[in-house]
């Protein structure tokens, strides 16, 4: 910082260009200010998040910065068996990957043909596509309750992944067009003067190069899926088939009723770091994919 | 540029268009099956269902041959009718209105933020790895786990009581409780609508800048003349689904502050609660407002702002060359 601030007292010593130096100069500081306040604001909450779950329990009302004596005791709490965290866990493992899987089984289809067939009403069903994603999660959730109450499906996990890709499906069908719709043409043109049915020419050619389009669009629809409440909440009333995000808002405290923020803090970290570790490592395509899209957040 | 592409390519596709069109029709629907039976089953199915069951009611009565009877009854547009008188419509009303604040306040909020946002991204060239990689934290974080974190700062000896100062009891009904979810909503997403829109300020050409400073255009003329012009489809793109997505809120308030409190209380957690209660008729009635009121709002958007939701996606102008990856959020810009 204070090498920027010494920085135009240099600059006056060349006339010529002074002006325009002075001026990048104060844009790059001011641009740093805005870097800080935007990293600041991104970062601060969940810094707070952290660093409360590293306090000993008894200390979480504790303002300062960084947690003094660090503990982990936070997690082994969050992780006690009356909270059923650890099932829900898998549980939440278990109903995203395969919401992940299926969408993106029947998505590629749909992707494929939508990038590169041409048949009458691509724009209508492009447009249902798109019109599927704005539907209110609720609106659906209350018809399907009681439908999977007639038939026993609540408490079970295909009344939690079925309903899931409502919004799984769209996205990935939305998010696998346009990455299917970069891939040159000519390739699979090639591949089938060389003999390939077109089917082949899209399984040995495009799909492999699109393969990290495809893996984008399985972390985007991964996350949106392991963030998934409402339909968890309504199709779920016993903690054994509760996902994570249901279960870390049953977490009870040990006197009743104060709210134990200190493992529910850690369970959040739990939460978030995986996806977190996740997107950072491909942040370039997750962005690029989320920009194309459109997508919803 | 997309014009340029579409012209000079169209005598190819349209011939070979022509020579595939059955077979490519044939296996185009083999293809769409999958997706349209699973739309079908989980959504067409629910909106019908959803019709259907918020025409009854149920309630335990004896008839007049006094035999109990149970289960639904068909009570014709009693659900919606309902919503104009008493308890049940200024509950709903106050729902709705709910909804909208949150919608109205969080979007504005959120997009001047998230422009900010883009237009300081755009300028930091070296740091664009860090604020990308910050900006992506709060979108990766579940929205429970964000509503618990903020509940957590908002907890009467939490940090943002300690912070200004004060004694607010942030998650009891009322403004405060308001404040907190547009806080927190505003924390999760304006990030986001900055990362859109940044995609569409840099396909923005420098010259066009170089040539408006020669003409003497100030800074904020350039803006309003030159960067808000043709960063509006992006930008109405992330604003429509944002706007979408507020309508629907639910987990935030929910989790943050808990159901049952009108203040914070919109027609989705409206709409669980009373399926909660077992009043499916009404929770149905709401949910299927809902449906329409988001369809109407989005409607309304697309042809009063004009954003392209389909954008190049659309058959005509589907270029087939690679194009930058952030050129295609700006949707059609002709």
């Amino acid at each position: 910082m204070s090498s920027t601030t010494s920085a135009p007292a240099e600059t006056t010593q060349e006339a010529p260009r002074q002006y325009r130096h002075k001026k990048t100069r104060s844009w790059a500081w001011l641009s740093y200010v805005g870097i800080g306040v935007i990293v600041i604001y991104c970062l601060a909450p969940f810094y707070w998040m952290v660093v409360s779950s590293l306090r000993r329990p008894q200390d979480v009302f504790d303002i300062s910065v960084i947690p003094s004596p660090i503990s982990f005791q936070n997690y082994v709490d969050a992780f006690d068996p009356k909270n059923e965290f650890g099932r829900a866990l898998i549980n939440s493992v278990f109903v995203a990957t395969t919401v992940t899987i299926l969408a993106l089984i029947i998505g590629i289809l749909a992707a494929y043909s939508m990038a590169r067939l041409h048949f009458r009403g691509k724009n209508f069903v492009l447009g249902l596509i798109i019109a599927t994603s704005m539907f209110p999660g609720i609106a659906m959730v209350i018809p399907l309750f009681r439908v999977f109450t007639n038939i026993g499906w609540i408490n079970t996990y295909q009344a939690l992944i079925l309903p899931a890709l409502s919004f799984a499906l769209p996205l990935a069908v939305w998010n696998l067009t346009s990455f299917f719709r970069q891939m040159p043409a000519e390739l699979e043109q090639a591949a089938m003067v060389d003999g390939c049915t077109q089917g082949q020419a899209f399984r040995k050619v495009i799909l492999p190069l699109a393969a990290p389009g495809v893996f984008t669009t399985a972390i985007i629809v991964f996350v949106m899926a392991w963030n998934e409440y409402i339909i968890a909440v309504t199709m779920t009333n016993k903690a054994e088939y509760r996902t994570a995000t249901v279960a870390v808002t049953f977490f009870t405290g040990t006197t009743g009723r104060d709210i134990p923020f200190g493992s529910i803090m850690a369970a959040g970290v739990i939460l978030t770091v995986p996806l977190l570790i996740m997107v950072l490592a491909f942040q370039r395509r997750i962005v690029a994919g989320l920009t194309a899209g459109g997508v919803k957040s | 540029m997309a014009v340029v592409e579409a012209s000079s390519k169209k005598p190819k596709t349209t011939k070979s268009r022509h020579a595939a069109t059955v077979a490519e029709e044939k296996l185009a629907t083999k293809l769409l099956a999958p997706t349209m039976l699973v739309l079908i089953i989980v959504i067409g199915y629910p909106i019908l269902a959803g019709i259907y069951q918020s025409f009854f009611t149920q309630s335990q009565g004896v008839d007049e041959s006094g035999f109990v009877v149970e289960g639904d009854q068909f009570a014709g547009l009693e659900n919606y009718t309902a919503i104009f008188s008493g308890d049940v419509g200024d509950r709903f009303w106050n729902a709705f209105y709910v909804t909208t604040f949150f919608t109205v306040v969080c979007i504005v909020i959120e997009t001047v933020i998230g422009v900010a946002m883009a237009l300081i991204m755009n300028k930091a060239l070296r740091a664009r790895g860090i604020i990308r990689a910050s900006i992506l934290v709060p979108w990766a974080i579940p929205t429970v786990v964000s509503a618990l974190l903020w509940r957590w700062i908002f907890d009467a000896n939490g940090i943002a009581n300690s912070l200004i100062g004060q004694q607010i009891l942030w998650s009891t009904d009322g403004w405060q409780a308001k404040v907190a979810v547009i806080v927190a909503d505003t924390w999760k997403t304006a990030p986001f609508i900055g990362l859109l829109t940044l995609a569409g300020l840099q396909i923005i050409p420098e010259d066009i800048y170089e040539a408006a400073r020669i003409d003497g255009a100030s800074a904020l003329q350039q803006f309003r003349q030159i960067t808000l012009p043709l960063v509006k489809p992006a930008l109405l793109i992330a604003i429509l689904f944002r706007m979408l997505d507020t309508l629907r809120m639910f987990d935030l308030p929910f989790v943050l502050v808990g159901p049952g409190k009108p203040s914070v209380e919109t027609l989705s957690i409206l709409a669980w609660f009373e399926n909660f209660n077992s009043r499916f008729g009404p929770a149905a009635a709401y949910a299927v407002i809902l449906f329409f009121y988001v369809m109407i709002a989005a409607y309304a958007f697309v042809k009063l702002l004009g954003a392209d939701v389909i954008g190049e996606a659309r058959e005509q102008t589907g270029p087939k060359k690679r194009r930058g990856l952030m050129a295609r959020v700006r949707g059609a810009d002709s």
